[in-house]
């Protein structure tokens, strides 16, 4: 059993929930994920992890509060014990020194791309980080996120803070205007890191997105995290879940993530 | 002695009209009167042949002869002395291949049911209470890490903690059994019955720890420094899909995927648990073995009006069980044979709608002596469904060799070790079940850890490779 340590909402749907894990925070590296399993009737649910504390022996994700899954997430509460707490699962990103890369975030993204700058500045590249809302006040972590940074682009709908738009425009904005891009990474909704992908397909910049497919047990012995990358089926959960978007078949990627939509809105109804 | 009667005492069960709508077990059991009655039928044979057909060499006439007695307690206790499983393997060993198949009562009449009287004997001493706990040797400060609860985990487990050696399982999943509480539907295998006897290893001493993936959490190599031994029962839990076109529209599951949501998720409860799964009205399943026909009988279970069993070879090449088809025939399973899919097409909206197939007929005997199919060019037509259920078999999932550095695999990335002693090519690591054959049964998984245990009892003790 694992204990909750700290969840709170921190913009409206978004949850920061953060557990003690000691052997799992010493283990995580960026672009993992962990399974939780908020009950004994509860589904697996897969989170990207934004954050852990080897010393502290926690571990920090945040979510997006959808349907019924999440919202027993969302009711947790300091002191609570859930019944599965599990990972590290999913290969962990490659992380080495290029002279620039652009990290995108976006809803729950923007705290899971957090690890993942750090890394890329603790080996010495040079880090933008872009992240979006629909308007400022969804916004989280900018300090966080300054911190690991060598610049932090925020673009948001309503172009209350930062620029107006989404970030998927103003990367191309951005690579149109001759800037080296190395390498793209991409985190949160479908939508976000597929329009992410086609932005920097016509420069050819290597964009890695960390897909959030249907999971059930995330070890690769199922095989409902199927998606197709080049033309090959792979697992997400063991394959993944960090792939090429200029390879990913997205089309098939959104209805995949569909497929029980009917089914949690009964669930959600109940 | 009378002559026995020539056929198998009958086993009650639900009728199948009313257990298709729900998951409660098929057969009753015997009842005492009955199972006494069927034990008296063994000839008490003097070289008894029945026992070179079960891998695990249980005394079969010795236990048999105690229940025809009434001396349930011994029958059970003659039982555990070499089956720390025998309400499982009663439930779902192949007898008819195995036991069974060499009773010479088989010869000219039915054999004796030696697995229904393994299953009530086991289920008799349930009834009864806590069972007692077999006596532990002497502790030998000796400590082993079991990867993977199935059957040949839980049976390393349960042999080395008698030994005397402390005992850690680590089990990747939520729930201790394997492809017993994940693969195996409740109405075959009433998961309290796995609860049950994980519980008594639990009792015994022996230390479980869920929620656990080596490979990532920890690797064979940091287990090694914690550990004087490593047992690998981790199954071949990797399903492989045909790589046909249309195979990843929605509505196409592994076999895999479609128990695992049923059963260890418990999504048949659904909404009162929360996993979801699509409750098709025309149902195909691709495959013969015993998986398929679980997977058939399940999406009845689940409402189907028409479920399919899509087959390339014909009845008799079927590797299920006898029993599983014909209860799948009692219950509405429509076969199609010789028949293999070849594509998939989606309704536009990205769901299966239908499933092409091509006839076949068979050919020259293959590799494994069974005839292979060949297709009958021009022979395509398609099957109208909703839902389909790929269950074309499973290989061991690469994760725990990928991250240990000196671990032999074979093709089918099985681990290669020596079958007497469950040694592999690295030394401390044992390994055994699936794992190292491939997708086999129950009680080869536990034949394997037994002779892994004793393999691994005499290596902690002597150091010797
Ligand atoms: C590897 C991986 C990492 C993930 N990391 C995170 C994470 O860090 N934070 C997080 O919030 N989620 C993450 N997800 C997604 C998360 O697991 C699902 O959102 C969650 O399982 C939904 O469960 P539910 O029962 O609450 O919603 P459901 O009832 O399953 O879904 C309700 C509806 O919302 C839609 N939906 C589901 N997820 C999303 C989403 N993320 N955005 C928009 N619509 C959605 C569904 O299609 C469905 O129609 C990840 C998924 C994977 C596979
Ligand atoms: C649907 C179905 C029906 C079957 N019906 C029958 C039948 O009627 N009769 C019969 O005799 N056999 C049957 N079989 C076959 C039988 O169940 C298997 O041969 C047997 O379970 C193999 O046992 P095992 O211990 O080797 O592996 P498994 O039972 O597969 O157990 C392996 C365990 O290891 C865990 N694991 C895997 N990787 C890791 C890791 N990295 N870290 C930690 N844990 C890990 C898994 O989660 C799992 O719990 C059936 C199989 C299926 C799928
Ligand atoms: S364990 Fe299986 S093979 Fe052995 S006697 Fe029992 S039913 Fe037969
Ligand atoms: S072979 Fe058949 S009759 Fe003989 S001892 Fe075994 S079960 Fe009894
Ligand atoms: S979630 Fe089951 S194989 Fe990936």
């Amino acid at each position: 059993m694992n204990k909750v340590v700290q969840r709170e909402m921190i913009v409206p749907n978004i949850h920061l929930l953060c557990l003690s894990a000691p052997l799992i925070a010493s283990k995580l590296r960026p672009g993992q994920f962990v399974i939780i399993r908020p009950d004994q009737t509860g589904e697996r649910i897969p989170l990207t992890v934004a954050d852990w504390d080897p010393h502290g022996g926690t571990v920090t994700c945040f979510f997006v509060q959808v349907g019924t899954s999440t919202a027993k997430l969302a009711r947790l509460r300091p002191g609570d014990e859930v019944p599965t707490f599990v990972g590290p699962l999913g290969k962990p990103l490659e992380i080495n020194q290029l002279e620039r890369v652009v990290l995108v975030g976006g809803c729950y993204g923007i705290g899971s791309i957090y690890p993942v700058a750090r890394a890329f500045k603790e080996a010495g590249s040079g880090v933008v980080v872009m992240i979006e809302a629909h308007s400022g006040f969804l916004l989280y972590w900018q300090d966080r996120l300054k911190g690991v940074s060598d610049e932090l682009i925020i673009s948001t709908g309503d172009g209350s803070v930062g620029q107006k738009g989404r970030s998927p425009s103003h990367l191309a904005q951005l690579l149109a205007q001759g800037r080296r891009v190395d390498l793209v990474v991409a985190m949160g909704c479908t939508f976000m890191m597929n329009a992410v992908s086609e932005a920097t397909r016509p420069f050819g910049v290597r964009t890695i997105v960390g897909l959030n497919t249907v999971m059930v047990d995330g070890t690769g012995m199922c095989g409902a995290c199927r998606v197709e990358v080049g033309g090959k089926t792979l697992f997400a959960c063991v394959d993944g879940p960090n792939f090429d978007g200029h390879q990913v078949n997205w089309e098939l990627l959104r209805a995949r993530r569909q497929a029980y939509y009917q089914q949690e809105t009964i669930s959600a109804e109940r | 002695m009378a002559k026995p009667s020539p056929y198998k005492t009958k086993m009650r069960e639900q009728p199948p009209r009313e257990r298709i709508r729900n998951f409660q077990e098929v057969p009753y059991g015997y009842s005492p009167d009955e199972a006494m009655v069927e034990a008296q039928r063994c000839l008490q044979c003097k070289k008894p042949s029945c026992i070179q057909g079960c891998p695990v060499e249980i005394d079969i006439p010795g236990f048999i002869g105690l229940i025809a007695q009434g001396d349930f307690a011994g029958a059970i206790r003659r039982l555990k002395e070499k089956n720390v499983l025998p309400a499982v393997c009663g439930r779902v060993c192949p007898q008819e291949e195995q036991c069974e198949k060499f009773c010479v009562l088989g010869k000219k009449m039915e054999p004796v049911a030696i697995g229904r009287l393994e299953r009530f004997a086991a289920d008799w001493e349930a009834a009864q209470g806590e069972p007692e706990l077999p006596q532990r040797k002497p502790t030998t400060g000796k400590r082993i890490a079991v990867v993977g609860a199935g059957p040949a985990g839980l049976t390393v487990a349960g042999d080395l903690i008698q030994l005397g050696h402390e005992v850690t399982i680590f089990e990747a999943l939520h729930e201790a059994g394997g492809v017993l509480v994940y693969g195996i539907p409740e109405f075959r295998l009433p998961k309290f019955i796995v609860a049950r006897e994980v519980e008594n290893l639990c009792r015994m001493g022996v230390k479980l720890v869920k929620n656990f993936v080596v490979g990532t959490a920890k690797t064979v190599d940091e287990l090694l420094k914690e550990f004087d031994a490593v047992f690998l029962g981790t199954g071949a839990g990797l399903p492989w899909f045909m790589q046909i076109p249309g195979e990843n529209l929605n509505g196409i599951y592994s076999a895999n995927e479609y128990l695992t949501r049923v059963n260890l998720m418990k999504a048949y409860l659904f909404p009162q648990y929360d996993t979801p799964i699509q409750r098709g009205q025309r149902v195909a399943t691709i495959g013969g073995g015993n998986v398929a026909m679980d997977s058939a009988r399940t999406a009845l279970r689940l409402g189907a009006e028409h479920s399919i069993v899509i087959y390339r070879r014909s009845r008799v090449e079927m590797p299920a069980r006898d029993e599983e088809i014909h209860h799948a025939e009692e219950e509405g399973v429509e076969f199609q044979f010789l028949t293999n899919p070849v594509g998939y097409y989606g309704d536009g909206g990205g769901w299966v709608k239908e499933v092409e197939c091509i006839r076949m007929r068979l050919g020259e005997p293959d590799s494994s002596g069974r005839r292979r199919p060949v297709p009958i060019e021009g022979s395509n037509f398609r099957i109208p469904v909703d839902t389909v259920v790929v269950s074309i078999g499973n290989s061991p999932n690469p994760l725990i060799p990928s991250t240990t550095p000196g671990l032999e695999t074979g093709k089918h990335g099985n681990i290669i070790t020596d079958e007497l002693t469950g040694k592999t090519s690295k030394r401390g690591v044992f390994a055994g079940g699936d794992v190292a054959t491939g997708a086999a049964t129950v009680i080869l998984a536990m034949g394997a850890g037994r002779r892994a245990a004793r393999a691994i009892d005499e290596y902690v003790r002597t150091s010797r490779w």
